[in-house]
């Protein structure tokens, strides 16, 4: 790689981790701003005496310096030590880990799905040559985008379960219960990524690249998957990380509607009985995934379009 | 968008606005019933608000056990719940709530988004660009979440909802506005406003500020539809105005329960939220179509 590449991904990577920072010291300064002692959070409903209170200040580190603490606070979470509940008294990292895979099966269906309709209904619409098809879509589109997760996963239960009796109501076990909650997900994911993945055909669609491999007599279905998704395609990176937010904050949602464990429901919880820690690593988390996915879609691009090494 | 929610404006539009297919000129000539109808849902809407007695003389709270569950039909055009309440006058009474919350976060949201992009876009670049890092942790958050944490420290209710989804969305209109600043005050119309040796917060106030804010106001319309469906779903999760308020979302919660039985509870308060939003998306769109070009 030449230099002018080598300091663009350097500037990324920097970036990157600035943000991160940014977000873990937006985390703490959160943290601080809670309400109520620490000390009273930590005992909670347990045994309050002056002996435990010292013993919580010594174990937690509370006598040092807001500063010192804040830097060990870094290091931990840098060594992936997210704390401790106040509530379960567990280490956060047990408790989010034993969730994360139900919420991780909702979250990659619920993509794939989101992503392969998406695809589906671009190409199919794409162009001038169905403008009836093409309203419709862009229509559904619309009332897909501007429908709250919750109201799309009730029509579904009341139609599909309560109605036909099609897929359980609730619950975790097998495929058959996955298919609702991954549909509710996925349907907003597609209406919007339709739209901008044929935005992006139809302009692919006026370059002159478009008009050369026509006049090759290349089959309009060649030339829209092979010529003018691969450019829509793209931009459509850039929403990988929007895509990532959109899984978690709709992940909450879809598993209270669905009554799914989850990572949605332990947040949930921690927001009820203002389990700090918790709420905290689920933010952080959150967030640090936004960052590593939003830098590596920025050096993939770096990687593909050369002309973005420069600037 | 969820909760959905939205994504930064500037890099990931949340919807693609405008049909560039579509020539502008020959959109004005056409009529346009899509367009009425949302016009005319979002004045409804607006003097639900208002005064809901105007639409529905009928007490939200009031419960009848003789009508308890009864579906849609007349007299109850929207059916009653569980406890026999009117479910047509919970929504048109919600009406107030849901648009309170998104008007109030949208403002503050525009109005520290401006000031902070402003501030951002014409100060120092080490001040530049520690706002902009800012923002940009601020927007790794996904906005639920972000929402969420912040009713762990206030408490749930309505104010909280307000503060929690102005924040959340307040950097995208800061980033927005950082980049317009930048432009404008690039221009050749303020490198002549400064020859002339106008003060500096002349130059802000009179050069700079009116050709900033010109997306604005069609980000906001846009942005309110974001913070209603974004208030709806907090609601949803129990984080705002708690029952027997007629809130949308709360509604569509308490309903959860008697879906098998009475889906009417739970789906027309949520149509109603779906026909906000699409609405103000309509008329945002439009006037970003009408207005296209004047900023650019």
């Amino acid at each position: 790689m030449s230099r002018p590449s080598v300091r663009a991904v350097a500037r990324r990577l920097g970036a990157g981790l600035v943000v991160l920072w940014v977000a873990a010291t937006a985390a703490y300064l959160a943290l601080l701003a809670a309400p109520g002692d620490t000390v009273d959070n930590i005992v909670g409903d347990g045994a309050d005496t002056p002996q435990i209170r010292a013993e919580i200040i010594a174990e937690w580190g509370l006598e040092r310096p807001a500063v010192v603490q804040y830097l060990d606070y870094l290091r931990r979470l840098g060594g992936g030590d997210l704390g401790r509940s106040y509530l379960l008294q567990r280490p956060v990292a047990e408790v989010i880990g034993e969730q994360l895979a139900p919420t991780l099966t909702l979250a990659v269906a619920a993509a794939g799905l989101g992503v392969l309709l998406a695809l589906l209904i671009a190409v199919a619409t794409a162009g001038d040559r169905r403008p009836w098809l093409r309203r419709v879509s862009s229509g559904t589109e619309l009332l897909l985008v501007s429908t709250p997760p919750f109201l799309i996963g009730l029509l579904l239960l009341s139609v599909l379960s309560f109605r036909f009796g099609l897929f359980p109501v609730s619950g975790d076990r097998g495929i058959a219960a996955l298919v609702l909650p991954a549909v509710t997900l996925a349907l907003p994911i597609a209406g919007l990524l339709a739209q901008v993945l044929r935005d992006g055909i139809d302009k692919a669609l006026d370059e002159p690249f478009v008009l050369t491999a026509r006049a090759r007599g290349v089959r309009e279905r060649t030339v829209l998957v092979r010529h003018a998704l691969r450019h829509a395609l793209l931009p459509a990176v850039t929403l990988a990380g929007w895509l990532f937010g959109i899984l978690l904050g709709g992940a909450v949602i879809v598993e209270q509607v669905f009554g799914r464990p989850g990572l949605g429901q332990v947040t949930l919880t921690a927001v009820t009985a203002r389990d700090m820690p918790v709420v905290l690593a689920v933010v952080t988390l959150s967030a640090a995934v936004y960052v590593v996915v939003n830098t590596a879609a920025d050096l993939a691009y770096l990687l593909v379009d050369p002309r973005l090494r420069r600037s | 968008m969820t909760v959905t929610v939205g994504p930064p404006l500037t890099e990931t539009p949340t919807r693609v606005l405008a049909d560039p297919s579509e020539p502008a000129v020959r959109r004005r000539s056409r009529p346009r019933p899509g367009l009425l109808a949302a016009e005319v849902y979002l004045i409804l809407l607006v003097v639900a608000a208002v005064w809901p007695a105007a639409l529905t003389p009928g007490d939200p709270l009031a419960a009848d056990p003789l009508a308890v569950l009864s579906p849609p039909g007349p007299g109850h055009w929207f059916g009653t719940d569980h406890l026999g309440r009117d479910v047509l006058t919970r929504v048109v009474h919600g009406a107030g709530h849901s648009l309170t919350i998104g008007v109030a976060a949208t403002a503050l949201a525009v109005v520290g988004g401006v000031l902070l992009g402003l501030l951002a876009g014409l100060t120092h670049r080490v001040a530049d660009e520690a706002l902009s890092r800012t923002f940009d942790a601020l927007s790794a958050f996904p906005m639920l979440l972000l929402a969420l944490l912040f009713i762990t420290i206030a408490g749930p209710g309505t104010a909280s909802l307000i503060v929690a989804i102005g924040i959340a969305t307040l950097p995208h209109h800061a980033r927005v506005v950082r980049g317009q600043t930048l432009v404008v005050r690039g221009s050749g119309y303020v490198e002549q406003a400064i020859t002339f040796g106008q003060s500096r917060p002349r130059l802000v106030l009179r050069h700079v500020l009116p050709n900033v804010v010109g997306p604005v106001p069609v980000l906001a319309v846009i942005g309110l539809g974001e913070a209603i469906l974004a208030a709806a779903g907090l609601s949803f999760l129990g984080m705002g105005p708690q029952p027997p308020s007629p809130e949308w979302g709360a509604m569509l919660s308490e309903g959860r329960n008697y879906l098998q039985v009475a889906w009417w509870i739970s789906i027309l308060p949520g149509l109603a939220v779906t026909a906000t939003v699409v609405s103000l998306t309509v008329v945002g769109r439009h006037w970003q179509a009408r207005f296209d070009g004047r900023w650019r």
